[in-house]
This record gives structure tokens, C-alpha cells and sequence, in this order.
């Protein structure tokens, strides 16, 4: 960086200890997903589906909003949004495990099926496209009661096909609701690619026929999603409605760990997404502007790992719910 | 004491709740200054305004959806949905979310909400406005589903469930709106859902039922009891969960039971109820179980003759009433 221009982080108002936690959160993300895969493969976890290529596009998404007073309803790539909004890694492992004491559902759901109270993340379910309803009644609910929330909510491009999406999308836009959509485009709905699922190629674009801004942005590019999810955040507190923001992300793994993608994407097309991994970029940067040297980055991979390995073996010493937990909490006290 | 039609109870009901509580609050189609098309919210806009009186878009999965996002922010949405035959846009959101939501959070997240919806034929209505939807709903834990049959039950009934902590169904037929008034207290009451209520007493027959049927089954009661036999006439109000108790009490009673609904018979509610009967009450029985349903054909035709056809009366019910109490 030279002493006459300012560097993207800084003219976007961010610190570089503010630049930092973003990195130590994308890498958290990236980490605990990565001891997810192993512990599937151990056989020690039944299933896992991936934020991984998508990390810059859910940490600068995520870090535009207010902990503990914005509310967030993810979707199940969303381990990075989670994390930000204060989910610990030891709750996100309690779920993958499916214990007791999982604050999502006390392992009745699958993971990434997030959901804290604590953490104003709303529990979510398998149907796509459900929780952005939820998101635009959350926003009617808290303007009723003059709240000042801003809502997140999130899909893949696939399930911007859905006909929830679609209606919520007209619905926040007639009522000018503080929500922001983001659609994270990892360019497949399991092995569908977008040009056959997406007419016209843009999902940006369909936010103009609602009444809001659609934003296309490059979702592996930290500081670019979060100058997006800035704005956003801005125009809604300041009463100008919703938003639309494409994330154009990366899925460098298979959709879940039932899926193989060998089988219909080339390997070519495989080994070119790492030249676009988020994290290298936003570790590229980072050295680049001379803000995070060799020890200081080591200083974080220490970090991360000594936190995902407390995670994993704190959660896997937990117990289960009794087999007879499964009968409660079907309604409640009338 | 002041006499309501079934649908003044509706409408003063939901006056009376919005006032109570200011959480309280209806989105539909043409609830605004319409009133709803039958009149439901009728005069609620002009007093409570366009947000609390809320005209929605036209897409009931949204209706449903948004209200399901209220009720976990803490608010308490009354989501109209124009014709029960219209309500399945928001199947997936009524099954998959508002039904799972305290299951699959442990109890973190909870859906206070009531989707109210006229339902049930007799009324030139055609496939589409004419349908008994209850039935795909009914076998889905965590809903309550909700059939009154008079104004007082309406009122006791509809603040129930707005004060319930669960999602709740409240179906309403369509042909009793205008049809049926009755007595309805002017001060606050709640008839708890889940219980059933005994609408005429008898001897001789048992008979279960519930919406606009209770009054045909009353009705044939009248009649039954001239040629010297008396029904004890079960409405059963809520259909989720059922009134168990209720249910066995009464087919012990009298040891004859006929099950009476509109809607189909393959796998309906009297389905249910006569399997609760077959494993709780069989040596108590004199007679088997009977069933007088609509039949199983997709929906209800707009031809008189043919909706006529598909239709109960209290011709219908006496005649299967009688032929029980001669067994």
C-alpha cells in the first residue's frame, strides 16, 4: 500500500483489527467445516453440507448487520452468518453430533438447520424458501411494535425458483420491510447448473420487478459483499425497504455428503475454483496491504485450531436426549 | 345476552380480542375495507386501521408465511384465508413450519397463530368453494383443528385459539354463517379446545358430528324422537386434538353409534373416531359402527342435483339414524 491511497478496507470504514476478525471468522467457518467432512467420513457424524467457497460472501454479508438486535433466518450453508450472529463453534458441533443439549432443536434436526434464540437466528427447516416468509412477517411484526430490526435472510439460486421466494420478495417490497435477501449463486441446485434453472441468468435482476435494488456482487470478495450488505443495511434503517443481493459464490464441495459432483461437473471445472477460494483472496489482501504477517496468520490457524478441536471433543462427550425426548414438545401449555 | 348469526360471532369475537390485545391482529385477502368477502372483518378496518386489518396480496402461501414470521417475533396473527379449498398454496407452510416450529426448536420458537377459513358446500360453490378440507390436516401433530358448529361456540372457540399458544385451524361452514343464530354472551369466555360438547342427550343412539352436520343431525333428533327413539347428538368442536374422553363416554352411553360428516368417508375423521370406539369401547357396543359421510368422489359438483346428491340433510341423517336405533 502506498502513503497517497487508501486502501478498500479502510475507505469501507473498516479497522484492520475489524479486517481481522472477519478473516478469523471465514477461517473458523472454513475449518469447522473441514472437521465436519472428517468426522463424516469417521463415521462419527451421519451427514454435513457445506458453506465452503462461500465463506466471504456469509462473513461480509453477516457483518453489515447489529449482534443481538438484527435477526437472522440462514439457510443450511449458513455457518458463517451463524457464527458472526454469536453462534459458538461448540453449539454448531453439539448439532452436528446430535446431542441434547444442541441449541437448534436438542438433536431432533438435522445440522445446519440452525436456530438460537440467544443469537436472534431463527430455526429454520428442509422446505427451500420457507424462511424468507418468515423474515418479511418478522419485519412487518417488529414495524408494528416501532422495533428498529433489520432482517437477514438467504437461499441458494436454485431455490429462487420457489414460489415463497417470489412472494416474499413482492410482499416486503409493497410494505417496504427492512429485509435484505441474499441469494448465494454457487451456480448449482445440487447438480442442476443455473442456465437450466435460472431464466434469464440474473437473479439481481428480479428484484427491480419488486420494487428493490438487485445487487449482482463477486460473493468470493470479502470487502465487496460487505460494501453490498453496507448499503443495504443503511437504506433499510433509513426506511427505504428491502434488498436483493446475489452473492456469486464458489461450491467447492459436493452439495452434501451424500452427493459426489465427479458426476457431473469435469475435473477441470473442479480444480479451477481454487484459484477463486475466498479465503486465499482475503488472505492475498491481507498480506498484500501488510496487515497480517507469517506469524500472525499462524497465530490464527493456532487459534481456529485449538477452538474447533475444543468443539469437536466437548460436543462428542455430550449426551443424547432419552430416546423418549422425542415425544415433547409437541404443543405447549394452552 | 344478545342473538348473533354465526358470522356476527366471528366478526365480534375478533373485535373483542384485537381490543383486548393489541398484538392481535388479521391479514387476508380482502379483509380491508371489504370486510372480507362473506363480511367476516367487516367495520374491524375502520376501527383498527390498515396495518392490524391488513389487505394481502393474493397468495395464501404468503399469508400464511408472514404470519407464521409475526407469531415468532411475539405477535399474534389471525390469517384469513378467502375459501378453505384455496389453502393449499400453504400447505408446505402450515405442515412444514407452523406445525414443526416448537417441535424442531425445542420450544424456542413457538407459532401463536389462528388460520381461520370458510369451508363445506350446500352453496352453489363448484369443486373449489365448496370443499371439507380438515381432513388433511387433522392427522398432523402439532396443529389444532377447530369446527364450531353454533355463535356461542364461536365466540368461546375463536378466543381460545387466538390465546392459544399453537398454530390453530379454525374452519368455519360457510353455510351456517348467515343460517344459524343463537345467544351469545356479552362478557369474555373461553371453551377450551379439545373438548367436545353434548348437544342434545339421549338414550338410544349415539351420534358424532360436528359443523353445519350437528344441526342436521338435531334436526333428525326432533324426528327420531317422535317415532319413540332418543339420540344423543356429540359434537365433537375441535377435531385436533380429539375429545377422547368425550368420545367414549358417549358410545358407552347408548351402545349404538353413527359417525356424521361432510366431508369424505375414506379416511376421514369418522375413520378415527371409530377406531378410538373398535379398541376402547367393543364390548360396550350392541351394533357396529356406522358411517354417514360425503362420498368418496374429488369434490362437490355445481349442478343442484349433483351437489344436492353429494350433500347431507337431516332427511340423510334420519334415515341412518332410524335404521341404527331399529339394529
Amino acid at each position: 500500500m502506498t502513503a497517497n491511497t487508501q486502501a478498500r478496507h479502510e475507505a469501507l470504514g473498516l479497522t484492520r483489527d475489524q479486517l481481522l476478525e472477519m478473516y478469523y471468522y471465514m477461517l473458523l467457518t472454513r475449518r469447522i467445516d473441514e472437521r465436519l467432512w472428517l468426522l463424516q467420513r469417521g463415521g462419527k457424524i451421519p451427514f454435513v453440507i457445506s458453506p465452503q467457497g462461500a465463506e466471504a460472501a456469509q462473513v461480509g454479508g453477516a457483518y453489515a448487520f447489529r449482534r443481538n438486535q438484527d435477526w437472522f433466518l440462514p439457510y443450511y450453508r449458513d455457518l458463517g452468518i451463524n457464527l458472526v450472529a454469536g453462534v459458538t463453534p461448540r453449539e454448531i458441533m453439539l448439532s452436528a453430533f446430535a446431542r441434547r443439549s444442541d441449541p437448534s432443536s436438542g438433536g431432533k434436526q438435522m445440522p445446519n438447520h440452525w436456530g438460537n434464540r440467544g443469537a436472534n437466528v431463527v430455526s429454520g427447516s428442509s422446505p427451500v424458501t420457507t424462511q424468507l416468509l418468515h423474515a418479511v412477517g418478522i419485519a412487518q411484526a417488529s414495524r408494528m411494535r416501532g422495533d428498529d430490526v433489520v432482517v437477514y435472510t438467504c437461499c441458494g439460486e436454485g431455490s429462487a425458483n420457489q414460489g415463497d421466494w417470489h412472494e416474499a420478495l413482492n410482499w416486503a417490497g409493497l410494505h417496504n420491510l427492512p429485509v435484505i435477501f441474499m441469494v448465494q449463486n454457487n451456480q448449482y441446485a445440487i447438480s442442476v447448473p443455473l442456465e437450466k434453472q435460472v431464466a434469464g441468468g440474473s437473479i439481481a435482476a428480479r428484484g427491480k420487478g419488486y420494487g428493490m435494488p438487485g445487487v449482482q456482487v463477486d460473493g468470493t470478495d470479502l470487502l465487496a459483499v460487505y460494501e453490498a450488505f453496507k448499503e443495504a443495511h443503511d437504506r433499510a434503517m433509513r426506511g427505504e425497504g428491502p434488498s436483493l443481493i446475489e452473492a456469486l459464490c464458489l461450491r467447492i464441495t459436493s452439495h452434501s455428503s451424500d452427493d459426489d459432483q465427479r458426476r457431473y461437473r469435469s475435473a477441470e471445472e473442479i480444480e479451477a475454483m481454487k484459484a477463486g477460494d475466498p479465503l486465499t483472496k482475503i488472505k492475498h489482501y491481507l498480506a498484500e496491504h501488510g496487515l497480517l504477517d507469517d506469524a500472525g496468520s499462524a497465530e490464527i490457524d493456532v487459534r481456529v485450531k485449538a477452538e474447533v478441536d475444543d468443539a469437536t471433543e466437548w460436543a462428542e462427550s455430550q449426551p443424547y436426549a432419552d430416546p423418549e425426548f422425542a415425544l415433547s414438545q409437541v404443543y405447549g401449555e394452552g | 345476552m344478545a342473538v348473533l348469526n354465526f358470522l356476527e360471532a366471528v366478526r365480534e369475537t375478533l373485535r373483542a380480542e384485537m381490543r383486548r390485545d393489541k398484538d392481535v391482529w388479521v391479514v387476508g385477502e380482502d379483509v380491508g375495507k371489504k370486510g372480507g368477502v362473506f363480511g367476516a372483518t367487516l367495520g374491524l378496518f375502520d376501527e383498527f386501521g390498515d396495518q392490524r386489518v391488513q389487505d394481502s396480496p393474493l397468495t395464501e402461501s404468503a399469508i400464511v408465511g408472514v404470519g407464521i414470521g409475526a407469531a415468532l417475533y411475539g405477535s399474534k396473527p389471525v390469517c384469513e384465508i378467502q375459501f378453505a379449498d384455496f389453502i393449499f398454496p400453504a400447505f408446505n407452510q402450515i405442515i412444514s413450519e407452523a406445525a414443526k416450529m416448537r417441535y424442531r426448536s425445542d420450544g424456542d420458537w413457538t407459532v401463536p397463530m389462528v388460520i381461520r377459513a370458510p369451508f363445506g358446500g350446500g352453496v352453489h360453490g363448484g369443486l373449489y368453494h365448496s370443499q371439507s378440507v380438515e381432513q388433511y390436516f387433522t392427522s398432523t401433530a402439532g396443529l389444532k383443528v377447530v369446527v364450531p358448529s353454533t355463535p356461542y361456540d364461536v365466540k368461546g372457540l375463536l378466543a381460545a385459539a387466538i390465546r392459544d399458544p399453537d398454530p390453530v385451524l379454525f374452519f368455519e361452514h360457510k353455510g351456517l354463517y348467515r343460517a344459524i343464530k343463537g345467544e351469545v354472551p356479552e362478557g369474555d369466555y373461553i371453551i377450551p379446545i379439545g373438548k367436545a360438547d353434548v348437544k342434545r342427550d339421549g338414550t338410544d343412539i349415539t351420534v358424532i358430528t360436528y359443523g353445519k352436520a350437528v344441526h342436521f343431525c338435531l334436526e333428525a333428533a326432533e324426528e327420531l324422537a317422535k317415532e319413540g327413539h332418543s339420540a344423543l347428538v356429540l359434537d365433537l368442536r375441535t377435531l385436533l386434538p380429539l375429545d377422547r374422553e368425550a368420545i367414549m363416554t358417549a358410545a358407552r352411553k347408548t351402545g349404538k353409534v353413527l359417525i356424521v360428516h361432510e366431508a369424505g368417508k375414506t379416511h376421514g375423521i369418522g375413520a378415527e373416531v371409530a377406531a378410538l370406539i373398535a379398541e376402547e369401547c367393543l364390548f360396550d357396543l350392541d351394533a357396529p359402527v356406522q358411517r354417514l359421510c360425503g362420498p368418496d368422489i374429488p369434490a362437490m359438483p355445481y349442478a343442484g342435483p349433483m351437489e344436492k346428491f353429494y350433500m347431507l340433510s337431516p332427511e340423510k341423517c334420519l334415515e341412518a339414524m332410524r335404521t341404527l336405533a331399529q339394529f
